[in-house]
């Protein structure tokens, strides 16, 4: 009988849901790691009961987690996260040079294929690897290295690099998206990178099409379609057919187009889901209504989904890691909010339940389809 | 035996209690402290202080005897009634935030 764990990372402490199939009743565990960040857990899709968790602190640091039992138990793997080479500068928000520092773990991406290798995207923005389950770390520098690197901006929530796509046909073909620099495409493991926005227009930096500078918020691709990227953009969701060479605006008729998350539904390549915010000084969904948006069209023409979310008075974010789609029919769509709340659909939008509503604010979930 | 004391954050990421024994050969001192600490209970490297520079983390601060020690050389000998054991070492996560 399949089975579905929601892996759940907040400001204090992570979380794990799990439910049957049916993923009507759920059971809660945690606090793991109680009074600590947890900004991103994931597991390995080769080995499900190893889970990874980014744990830090502004007190104690960055921590990396390991678990080998499906999270029912944690240890302590590797924490250090060194520069290859010299560090460099990049902009600070007054536009003076600011030298490299590694701050935190933003996102874990495991291999799709070794269960010892997982990468890590990190502020300020950099990729690691690590080829033994998170024990040691070594940068992959040609991207941080970038001849525009130090042109490079921290966003509002930091210079993270939060987005790392493998491309499933392709495992040396690996996206990054980095706050405020942009998509970047390696086609070489991760050794070299070029940036990929083409198509992309900010009209809060100097240069709106500039060749980075882009505040991408995230990225999401359909494993059965690798040349087709949709992405949330400060402002603008957009999506590519080439693999990033060139992108196009979606939003349609979206009633902003301001958002962190955006993901796709895995049964239906072109059925894509956003939640809209009202914008970035306005860090809260539009009209007191949450409402998660899908289009199945690919974008442009979108729909509000709003059968158990709360429509008056609701005034929560969604982060960039907090949306994730099971692998069941019809596919599971789950996400977080600000708030404490983690929503569920067992029918791919239709219809939706708070799972959990009373947690800390929610950094980010993640979702395993174990059979 | 020197006794360290750490805050709640850290003993439950060690799988220690509030008190942490530890050996050290010579005159004790924030590094010699440290390093011990961090090779019994590998869990808290780099939460303390920076692994390279082995500078304190900036949110961090040791206390022993009334007084602290925070910026005190890393190589200073502590107090000898934290060498003798009579008194700890306090690892402190500052007070900070609203």
């Amino acid at each position: 009988m399949s089975s579905v764990r929601v892996l759940v990372g907040t400001r204090k402490g992570a979380f794990i849901l799990s439910s049957d199939a049916s993923r009507k009743s759920w059971k809660v565990d945690g606090p793991h790691f109680a009074g600590w960040e947890i900004y991103h857990l994931k597991a390995s899709p080769v080995n499900p009961d190893r889970i990874y968790a980014s744990q830090s602190s502004g007190w104690f640091g960055q921590v990396l987690q390991r678990s080998e039992d499906g999270g029912k138990t944690w240890e302590a793997a590797g924490n250090q996260f060194l520069y290859d080479g010299a560090t460099g500068t990049h902009k600070w928000y007054d536009g003076s040079p600011h030298p490299w520092e590694f701050k935190r773990v933003w996102h874990l991406e495991p291999s799709l294929s070794d269960p010892e290798k997982v990468y890590a995207g990190v502020e300020d923005a950099a990729l690691f690897e690590s080829p033994d389950g998170g024990k040691t770390w070594s940068e992959l520098p040609g991207l941080r290295t970038h001849k525009t690197a130090a042109e490079w901006a921290p966003g509002a929530g930091g210079m993270c690099l939060h987005t790392i796509v493998i491309d499933p046909s392709n495992h040396d073909r690996i996206f990054a998206a980095i706050s405020s620099a942009g998509t970047f495409r390696s086609d070489d493991a991760g050794a070299s990178w070029r940036p990929i926005n083409n198509g992309l227009k900010s009209n809060y930096i100097p240069d709106p099409d500039a060749y980075v500078g882009h505040c991408v918020h995230r990225i999401a691709m359909h494993p059965s379609r690798p040349n087709t990227l949709f992405m949330q953009k400060h402002w603008d969701v957009m999506r590519t057919d080439d693999g990033g060479e060139n992108w196009r605006e979606i939003s349609g008729n979206l009633p902003t187009d301001f958002g962190f998350v955006i993901d796709i539904n895995a049964n239906e390549p072109d059925t894509v889901y956003v939640v809209p915010i009202t914008s970035d000084s306005h860090h809260f969904v539009p009209d007191g209504k949450l409402r998660v948006y899908r289009s199945r069209s690919g974008g442009d023409e979108w729909e509000a989904l709003t059968k158990g979310l709360p429509q008056q008075n609701c005034y929560v974010n969604v982060l960039r890691d907090a949306m994730t789609v099971d692998t069941l029919d019809p596919s599971g769509i789950y996400f977080g909010t600000s708030g404490g709340q983690v929503y569920g659909s067992p029918d791919g939008g239709d219809t939706w339940s708070a799972i959990v509503r009373d947690l800390p604010p929610v950094c980010s979930v993640e979702v395993q389809t174990l059979l | 035996m020197i006794q360290v004391v750490l805050p709640k954050n850290l003993q439950i990421l060690a799988g220690v209690g509030r008190v942490v024994e530890v050996e050290v050969a010579g005159p004790a001192t924030q590094r010699s402290v440290l390093d011990a600490l961090e090779a019994r209970h590998p869990a808290l490297l780099g939460t303390m202080r920076d692994t390279v520079t082995k500078q304190r983390r900036p949110m961090i601060r040791f206390f022993a005897c009334e007084e602290d020690l925070s910026d005190a050389s890393l190589d200073s000998p502590l107090p000898q009634e934290v060498n003798s054991g009579k008194e700890p070492l306090l690892i402190i996560g500052a007070i900070a935030g609203g």
